[in-house]
């Protein structure tokens, strides 16, 4: 009894000043002697955490179909179908977050800061279509994807883009990704979220620039396949690496290809490839010596982009808040401004001691010249990828769907005389 | 013929192994992240002991609404008669005229009590978010009005706008178990 009377008052000796020091009672709280009572403050609950489950279930749900449709059913009407549903639910119903392309960001987050824990639902959102699209293709990006689902739908009069320009243009993304990477490790910033160009339409409100970005990029997509899928999806590119060893993939026809070229023009994305039977390919020999020369030059291009970006690593560093703050207080200290932000504002009434801030901003300047030159590498060595590549062509003898381009909307089925006669077949 | 068949199997041994490797990949990723994954989901919030009440939480929200709204902590307040978050500096009257009040929107609804006391409560609907309450009540009053991110509007962005802006650092992920971070009760109600 008397050891708990100790620690009673010795709890409460710990709390007292504790209480004190936050407690800004300028006019102490009346004792009313109407005997009125105090209104509670409210505290709605956020969505529940079983709803997140459902999420996960429904996109499950979603992958599954998917699959089914384009690989077994093989019917572009039930993949369009399927891809409406998803743009209703991932789309319009839970405003496009959490998507698996912004899962990246905090997937990249959780490995480079143990600080900071990783929702499971997220890290399902990232894995499952990473998983299907291993063994099945990219079928999150036919049906279930939101993103790709509005620009699908808008997609009136496909226009056929020059090969180049697909392989050109398609090295944005990888860019992108690069950065978005090095921007979420350093926990600088999401840029994907942060340029997501198809969110605000989702919630029907947003900023100006992100509704210009997005309806600039729905009006291009009138006539070109998905710019935002082919040239900039940062998990696109994830996808597209590992739909290239999926284990089942989209094939044109159910059967053999005999050829007939009636699919040649169907794919609006530019994933149809010709046999090489069809075009002038260069002798093996000469092409053998320019892969080579590309091998060898491989690690070039990695150490010139690498070397590159690390020059520019000092405006890269400023996306991160600390150092944009640090430079700021670094001039207000040294008297070259003569104001004060917000920001210094705030940073001053903590009391934090400048060069402890000097400090945090030098060390993240300091990963960033790792990263710029990680940055540089990889962008470096995804162009000498694609030129080796480029330089290699593989013998195809009938019409194959690109498996990294392409992105499983089943419109060409139909075209294959062979699917119509299988489909005439069953109807009989 | 045989040349291509076994020029075929090597293919697909490098793509089996290739797909193999990346399957180990993501469960390696899984092995990694899961001791830092969380089984609750995150939500944002304001720490308002942070909070410098700039005003961004108005404007960059990506609702046309903020979700972030004023919020009174009943058992901080003095009942103020001159309540520095309700009226102008050097209000005309003490009474909730428009001219008065501080609050750009009136979300903040003046009701008598008993001499000399009056109650201040918050017509969510109203409120925007803008802090100049939360301002004027922190210079010169207990500090019982505070800001706080309103989870039955807020669609948890997983790049909160606001967040981004706060020049003060206050927005935090926390936990959704205890999704509020209210002043002057324990940190985490």
């Amino acid at each position: 009894m008397r050891q708990l009377c100790y620690r009673i008052i010795i709890l409460s000796l710990l709390l007292l000043p504790g209480r004190f020091a936050w407690a800004v009672e300028r006019f102490p709280p009346p004792d009313f002697e109407s005997g009125h009572q105090l209104p509670l403050t409210t505290t709605p609950a956020p969505r529940a955490m079983i709803y997140e489950y459902l999420d996960v279930a429904v996109l499950l749900a979603a992958l599954s179909l998917a699959a089914y449709l384009v690989l077994k059913r093989r019917s572009r009407r039930a993949i369009f179908a399927l891809m409406l549903f998803s743009l209703l639910y991932f789309g319009f119903w839970r405003k496009g977050c959490i998507c698996p392309i912004g899962a990246v960001q905090n997937v990249t987050l959780a490995i480079f800061d143990s600080g900071y824990a990783i929702p499971v639902t997220v890290l399902l959102f990232f894995l499952l279509p990473l998983v299907f699209t291993l063994f099945f293709g990219r079928v999150f990006c036919a049906a279930v994807c939101p993103l790709g689902a509005i620009q699908d739908a808008v997609l009136v009069r496909p226009v056929r883009l020059p090969e180049w320009v697909d392989h050109v243009v398609g090295l944005l993304a990888y860019v992108y990704l690069g950065a978005a990477l090095l921007f979420a490790a350093t926990g600088s910033a999401f840029i994907i979220c942060q340029y997501d160009p198809f969110v605000s339409f989702f919630r029907l409100t947003g900023g100006l620039n992100i509704l210009i970005l997005g309806g600039s990029l729905l009006l291009i997509g009138l006539f070109i396949g998905r710019p935002y899928c082919r040239f900039l999806c940062p998990y696109g590119v994830i996808l597209r690496w590992f739909s290239r060893v999926s284990r089942l993939r989209v094939t044109i026809t159910p059967n053999d290809c005999i050829n007939c070229r009636l699919c040649e023009e169907s794919c609006p994305f530019g994933a149809i490839q010709r046999p090489t039977t069809e075009y002038h390919i260069p002798p093996p020999d000469k092409e053998r010596l320019s892969f080579v020369v590309l091998l060898v030059l491989l690690p070039v291009f990695m150490l010139l982009g690498g070397w590159s970006i690390s020059k520019v690593n000092e405006p890269l560093a400023r996306m991160h808040k600390t150092v944009r703050l640090a430079e700021r207080v670094y001039l207000e200290e040294n008297k070259q401004v003569s104001d004060t932000t917000d920001e210094s504002d705030a940073f001053r009434t903590t009391g934090q001691p400048v060069e402890e801030l000097y400090r945090q901003a030098q060390e993240i300047r300091r990963q960033y010249s790792w990263g710029g030159w990680l940055l540089g590498g990889f962008i470096g060595l995804v162009i000498g990828g694609k030129s080796l590549g480029l330089a290699v062509r593989r013998q195809r003898s009938s019409y194959e769907a690109n498996p990294a381009r392409c992105l499983a909307c089943g419109r060409c089925y139909i075209y294959c005389p062979i699917e119509r006669r299988k489909i005439a077949k069953n109807c009989e | 013929m045989t040349e291509d068949k076994k020029n075929l199997n090597r293919r697909n041994f490098l793509v089996n192994t290739l797909r193999g490797g990346c399957l180990l990949g993501a469960g390696g990723l899984v092995g990694v992240l899961a001791r830092a994954a969380a089984g609750q989901k995150t939500v944002w919030q304001i720490d308002p002991y942070k909070c410098i009440a700039c005003g961004n939480c108005a404007t960059y929200c990506v609702l046309e609404e903020s979700a972030v709204k004023c919020t009174h902590n009943f058992a901080m307040c003095g009942y103020c008669e001159l309540c520095t978050g309700f009226f102008e500096p050097e209000p005309r009257a003490l009474d909730s005229g428009a001219e008065n009040q501080l609050c750009p929107t009136g979300a903040i609804k003046r009701r008598f009590v008993e001499d000399p006391y009056y109650e201040y409560t918050i017509d969510e609907e109203l409120c925007i978010g803008c802090g100049k309450c939360v301002k004027g009540c922190n210079a010169f009053g207990n500090g019982s009005l505070f800001l706080q991110v309103r989870h039955d509007r807020c669609l948890n962005c997983n790049e909160c706008a606001i967040a981004v802006a706060c020049p003060s650092g206050a927005f935090t992920r926390v936990t959704a178990d205890k999704p509020y971070l209210l002043k002057g009760t324990d940190k985490t109600a």
